[in-house]
Order: C-alpha cells, then structure tokens, then sequence
C-alpha cells in the first residue's frame, strides 16, 4: 500500500508528475492515492517532503537461504543447427557478473545431437556446460524444455539465470520462473550486480522505451531474466580457454510432452531475423507498394542489413508480418536504422526509438520522425534512397 | 466449447510520452484501451464459438474502472465478462498476476480454451500467459499466427517463431497466446454495445477467489522496481537541408563510422 503521511505533505504536485500511471492526485493541499496505483515506489523517491512511503505486507514466501544459490547460467538456445547468436552476447555479460560475483559461469545446452557446441560455449566465456542431449529435445516444446531447466536449476542452485529475449526465451522461461517461485524480468537492456548482496538490478524499458526501470527480486532465487539480443557484446572466441562439460541424464517422464510438433516452417523471407542485425531499413507508407520495397530492399543490402516496415506497409500486403516494427510487431534495437516514408507514429517509434542512430526519409518536414531521428532528409524517398545506395556502393570501390 | 479471453486495461501509448525539454513523463488525460493483443484473443475465441458453440467468458483483473474493457469485450462478441479487483492486488507483477487469475478461473469454472494477447503494451513483458498455463498445468503455446484447426479433442495452429513458424498440436484443454496476424478483430455491432450496456459485469475480491495473501499484489511479487528514470536523450542531432544530393552526402559524411 502507498502511504500519503499527510502531516509532512506539502501538497507540491511532484509525485503526480512523477507517476506514470497517474495514479495520484493533490487534492486539497494533500496527496491522494487511486486506484491504478502499482506500487513502483518512483513517487517515494521524488519526494522531497518524505511522505510517500511504501508499506509492505508480509510476504508468505518465507525467506530462502540465499547463500545456497550459486553460479550464473545461461540458457543456450539451439536451433536448426545454430547457436542463437544471443547466446554468445549473454555469456559475454555472465562472464563479467560471474567474475564480479567470483563464481562459476555455465551455460545450459538442451538439445538433439548438440555435444559439437560445447566447445564453442566455452570458448565464449562459460567454465561449465551442462549437456542435455536427448532425442526428445530435438524440437523446442513448451513443456519439455520447461521441465529439463526447472529440474536442473531445482537441482545446481544457480544464483542468476538469463536467457535471450527471442521466441523460444520468452516463451520457456515465464513458465519456469512461475514454477520455480522466481522473479523474473522480461527483454532486459542492461545488466549489473550489486556489489555488497550480489543482487542483480535488472534494466529494461517500459511504455515502449519512454521510461525505463530497473527491477530486482530481493528475497528469491534465482534471479531470472531474458535479455534483449544485440544489446550485450559477446567476448572474443577464446578457444585456449577450458572448461567442464556435464552431461545430465533427464528422467524419462520429463521428457514426454503434450504438445506435438507437425512441421517447422524457416521461411525464406525470415531467415533473418529483424531483431538480431545491426542495421535495418525500414519502409512505411510512403514506399507506395512491393516496387518500392525492392529499393528498400537495395539499400538494406548495401549496408548489409534487413529489411523492416510499418504497420502500414504490412496491412497493405507489401511486406510480412515478421518484418513489422512497433508496439504490435517487433521491437528492434539496431545500430542503425533508416525510416523511409514513416511517419513516425507512436506505436510505431515505440518498436524502434533505442536503436543507436536513426536516419529519417520523408518529404514531410513536419512529420513525427523528425522528432525522433538522429538525421533527418527531408525529401522523395524514390529519389533519395536509390542515390544514398549508389553513394555507398561507390564509397565501398 | 467453453472459451475463456484474458484481457488488460492499459494506458494509450499516444498517451505516455516524455516531454522532449523538461524529460518528464507527460501524461495529460492518460486514456485506457484494451490491450491490442487481447483484442485479437478475443476475436479468435470469438470466431471459434461461432464455429463450434460454447460461451465467451472475457476476465480481466484490475481496478474498478478496468470493468470498460470488459464491457468493450462484451460488444465486440464476448457472452460475458468478469472482473477481478480489490485493492490488495496492487502492485503485482507477472507472477501474483498469474496466481490471481488462475485462481479466479478456478473460481469460474471449467474451460477448454483460454486465450491471452502475446504481451500487454504498458509492460511488454509477455509472461503472464505461459505463467498461467504454467499454474493451471495446461499445455501451451505462444505467438500463435494461426489457427489451422480445432475441434473438442485438440487444437492445431501456427507458432510465429523468429525465423518462420512452427505447426503444433496441442489437446484440449490448453492455452494460447496470440499475435496481430491471427484475424482482424471486428468492431462491435449495435446489438453488441446495447447488450454492453445492459451488462451485470461481477467483481471478484480476493476473498471471493480464495486467493492466499501472501501470493499477490506486491507481498506476493518476487520482483521489485527499484527505479524509473528518463531514457538518455539522443546526442547530436540533425534535420538536413539541400538538395537530395546535398543532403545525402551529409547523411554519409555523418555515417561515417556504421558504413
Ligand atoms: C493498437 C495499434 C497498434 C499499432 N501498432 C503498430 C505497430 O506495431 N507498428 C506500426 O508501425 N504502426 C502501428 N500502428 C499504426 C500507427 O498508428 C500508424 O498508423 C502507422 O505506423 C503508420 O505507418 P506509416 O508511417 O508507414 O504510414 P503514414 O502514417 O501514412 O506515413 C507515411 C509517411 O510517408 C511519407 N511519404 C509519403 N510518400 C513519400 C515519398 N515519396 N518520399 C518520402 N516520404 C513519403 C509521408 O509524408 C508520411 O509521413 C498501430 C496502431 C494502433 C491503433
Ligand atoms: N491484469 C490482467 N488481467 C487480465 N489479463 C491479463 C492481465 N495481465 C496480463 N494479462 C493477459 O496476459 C497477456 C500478457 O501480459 P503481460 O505478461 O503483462 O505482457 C495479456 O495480453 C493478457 O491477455
């Protein structure tokens, strides 16, 4: 509960520009409390009076022995034949909170005919791989994979687990979390401990990057999160470096799922994946149709990237779902990414406001992009976006 | 076929802004909306009573006011709606969610099919479905695109997945959470917004779900927020003027280092 102290009250108004949720209001000379309230405590720290005060009720978890949580692990996701390349940035994070924490960094390997990673996962920085190699692991399901990792941390203790916030990472991981009474924080974009507990404070943003909050989970283990792919950089393959491969054997009855997998379907136009390249271009409205997207297209190879899009490009049939940016399609954070014939709307910058630089194209000055955009180029986007892919090809000669 | 839709009453995006020069959250006249996702759970299951009968139950846990979506929900074809709120829910995060609305499906009934929107757009965290099944010990799948078949025994569709999808079949009951690309959510009839109107919308208590109190609202959220701070605004920044050639040479004279 938020506790107004209404003898320290000021009635300033700071903590009802503070909140997000507008869950407060001052009415006369005194803060109000509603309903919509979430407890995020934001308003505690702005005021200056002193009085907010979260109360807590008693929490029925009882308190786990935090001392018999150790280690970082880190999921290894496995798919057609690959190491997700997000793994390799999450053992590049591991490796710095391990050594800061001065324990052990793991990563888990479930999969069908996976042993020829090993090497790999710890030459990216992990001391242990724990080996789950079975037949019944050789397509990801829900269920299946859900239960080898709750058993495994059930049974290792570790103190963190991250996985990559991809389909598989965040589908997999709430449901242990639940089962396992853990925390756990979604698409994290930073990382750190505390020195003096080892809690990790856990970063990510919010209301589609307008704010962003940094979340703990102070009385359980372990400490779960999924991590955005692109934003940690993995550690120079070091293939001198050693480590411990263990090989866990799963009880069968683990292993038997309830979910059948008929067929996977890589389509060609997905093989990659918008989430997981450094720079992408992007096509609205304004690209007019599938001709226009072929420049689009151009301009994404010659900088070797992707292609992403609109909301409205995609409802008008020009480009696929997979390759829609914004509040109900993806949320990309590449180095670069270059806005043509977008306009920028809300629910669109949402999906794409934290990439590093953003370029806007389009012939309307007065458009939201603007506002948004690293570099703006106000102008025809049918005769800036093949001139800026000429430029850059005779700038590589 | 007993079809149940979770759905959340979120803040507008449009709504939540920063202001650009004081780097303060601008929230004048902060609307709620039904969540986008939710709106598409609820057409499919929607959809599907239409093909197979059965009843649309729309349960959403929030404050008083949340009971909107409900009615909303009600219109666009759902047969009723349930509201679960008390002020001890407050503060919750994706795990006492979870536990909430198990429980207060527990309390409802028996279901086949229940249906969540991939994520809610105020916390993006997409946890709170598979949490769910998680709970209720159902089979599930998330970032359904499609649903290529269902009948009382099980249920077939399509997992966007991040370099395809994936074809699943799961037996009923189950869970799902579904993306934009499933339908095109309807918008309500006449008739629908009249039956709305007239709705009894029931609000459950936490007592009346026999919730535990130390599994929800903030007691019972193992996550804390600890801080909520402004993003770092962009650096140098330029609008380019000139002719389209100018302006592209400027652009790659600035680009120089992601070329
Ligand atoms: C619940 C909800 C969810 C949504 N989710 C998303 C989402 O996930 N992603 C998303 O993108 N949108 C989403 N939207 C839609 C969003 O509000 C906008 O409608 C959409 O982003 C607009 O796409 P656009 O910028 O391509 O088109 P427009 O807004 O039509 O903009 C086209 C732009 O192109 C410019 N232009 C036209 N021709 C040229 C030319 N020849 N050269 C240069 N410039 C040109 C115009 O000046 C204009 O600025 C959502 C909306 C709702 C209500
Ligand atoms: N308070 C709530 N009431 C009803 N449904 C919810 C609530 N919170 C989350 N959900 C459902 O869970 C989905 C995922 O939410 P989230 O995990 O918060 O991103 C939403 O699309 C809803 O279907």
């Amino acid at each position: 509960m938020l506790k107004v102290d209404s003898e320290k009250c000021i009635g300033c108004g700071v903590c009802e520009d503070q909140c997000a949720f507008g869950a407060i209001t001052v009415e006369d000379g005194c803060a109000v409390v509603g309903d919509t309230c979430t407890l995020c405590g934001s308003c505690v720290d702005a005021c200056e009076a002193g009085a907010l005060r979260i109360e807590e009720a008693e929490s029925g978890r009882g308190t786990v022995d935090l001392s018999q949580w150790q280690g970082i692990w880190v999921f290894a996701e496995f798919r057609h034949g690959v190491v997700a390349p997000v793994t390799h940035e999450l053992l590049g994070v591991g490796r710095r909170l391990a050594d800061q924490r001065g324990v052990p960094l793991s990563a888990v390997l479930p999969g069908s005919g996976v042993r020829g990673e090993c090497d790999a996962l710890i030459a990216a920085g992990a001391d242990t791989v724990y080996l789950v190699d079975d037949p019944a692991l050789a397509r990801y399901r829900e269920d299946v994979y859900g239960r080898v990792l709750e058993d495994l941390i059930r049974c290792y203790r570790p103190e963190v687990v991250l996985a990559g916030a991809t389909a598989i990472g965040r589908s997999v991981i709430p449901q242990v979390a639940t089962r396992l009474g853990a925390g756990l924080t979604a698409d994290c974009t930073g990382l750190d401990i505390r020195p003096e507990d080892g809690t990790l404070l856990q970063t990510r943003p919010a209301f589609g990057g307008n704010i962003m909050a940094t979340i703990e989970c102070p009385d359980t283990r372990p400490q779960m999160a999924t991590v955005r792919p692109k934003v940690m950089a993995p550690l120079e393959p070091d293939p001198a470096r050693t480590g411990q491969v263990v090989e866990v054997e799963i009880d069968a009855g683990l292993l038997e799922s309830r979910v059948e997998v008929l067929e996977t379907v890589v389509s060609e136009a997905e093989q990659v994946n918008i989430q997981e390249v450094e720079v992408l271009v992007a096509g609205g409205r304004g690209v007019e149709g599938e001709k226009g997207f072929a420049l689009i297209r151009e301009l994404a190879e010659e900088l070797g990237g992707a292609v992403a899009a609109s909301r409205a490009a995609v409802d008008s049939g020009w480009i696929s779902y997979p390759h829609q940016v914004g509040q109900t399609g993806k949320t990309v954070c590449p180095k670069l990414y270059i806005a043509c014939g977008i306009s920028g709307a809300v629910q669109h910058a949402v999906g794409m406001q934290s990439a590093e630089v953003v370029v806007a194209i389009n012939r309307d000055a007065d458009a939201p992009i603007f506002d948004i955009a690293t570099y703006g180029l106000v102008g025809d986007l049918f005769e800036v976006v093949p001139l800026l892919a000429k430029k850059i090809q005779e700038r590589k000669k | 076929m007993e079809l149940l839709v979770c759905i959340k009453q979120v803040p507008d995006a449009k709504d939540v802004r920063l202001d650009p020069k004081t780097n303060t959250l601008a929230r004048d006249g902060v609307e709620s909306i039904m969540n986008p996702f939710d709106r598409h759970a609820l057409e499919e299951a929607v959809r599907i009573r239409e093909e197979q009968g059965g009843t649309v139950t729309a349960l959403s846990m929030g404050p008083p006011q949340a009971e909107e979506v409900l009615r909303e929900a009600i219109a666009c074809g759902a047969d009723r709606g349930v509201l679960v709120s008390d002020r001890a829910f407050a503060g919750a995060d994706t795990w006492a969610t979870s536990y909430t609305l198990a429980r207060a499906i527990e309390t409802l009934g028996s279901f086949d099919l229940i249906l969540c929107g991939k994520q809610a757009i105020d916390g993006d965290t997409a946890q709170v479905g598979p949490g769910l099944a998680s709970r209720m010990n159902l089979p599930y799948v998330t970032c359904v695109q499609k649903r290529r078949q269902v009948d009382d025994t099980g249920i077939e569709v399509e997992r966007m997945m991040d370099d395809g999808y994936d074809v699943v079949r799961l037996p009923l009951p189950a869970l799902l959470t579904v993306v934009k690309d499933i339908n095109e959510p309807r918008v309500p009839s006449l008739k629908g917004k009249m039956k709305a109107r007239k709705a009894e919308i029931p609000v459950l208590s936490a007592a009346d779900i026999g919730a535990e109190k130390e599994c929800i609202g903030l007691a019972g959220s193992p996550t804390r927020v600890v801080n909520v701070f402004s993003p770092e605004p962009r650096g140098d920044r330029k609008i380019f003027t000139g002719t389209a050639e100018e302006q592209v040479d400027q652009l790659i004279e600035h680009l120089r280092d992601y070329l």
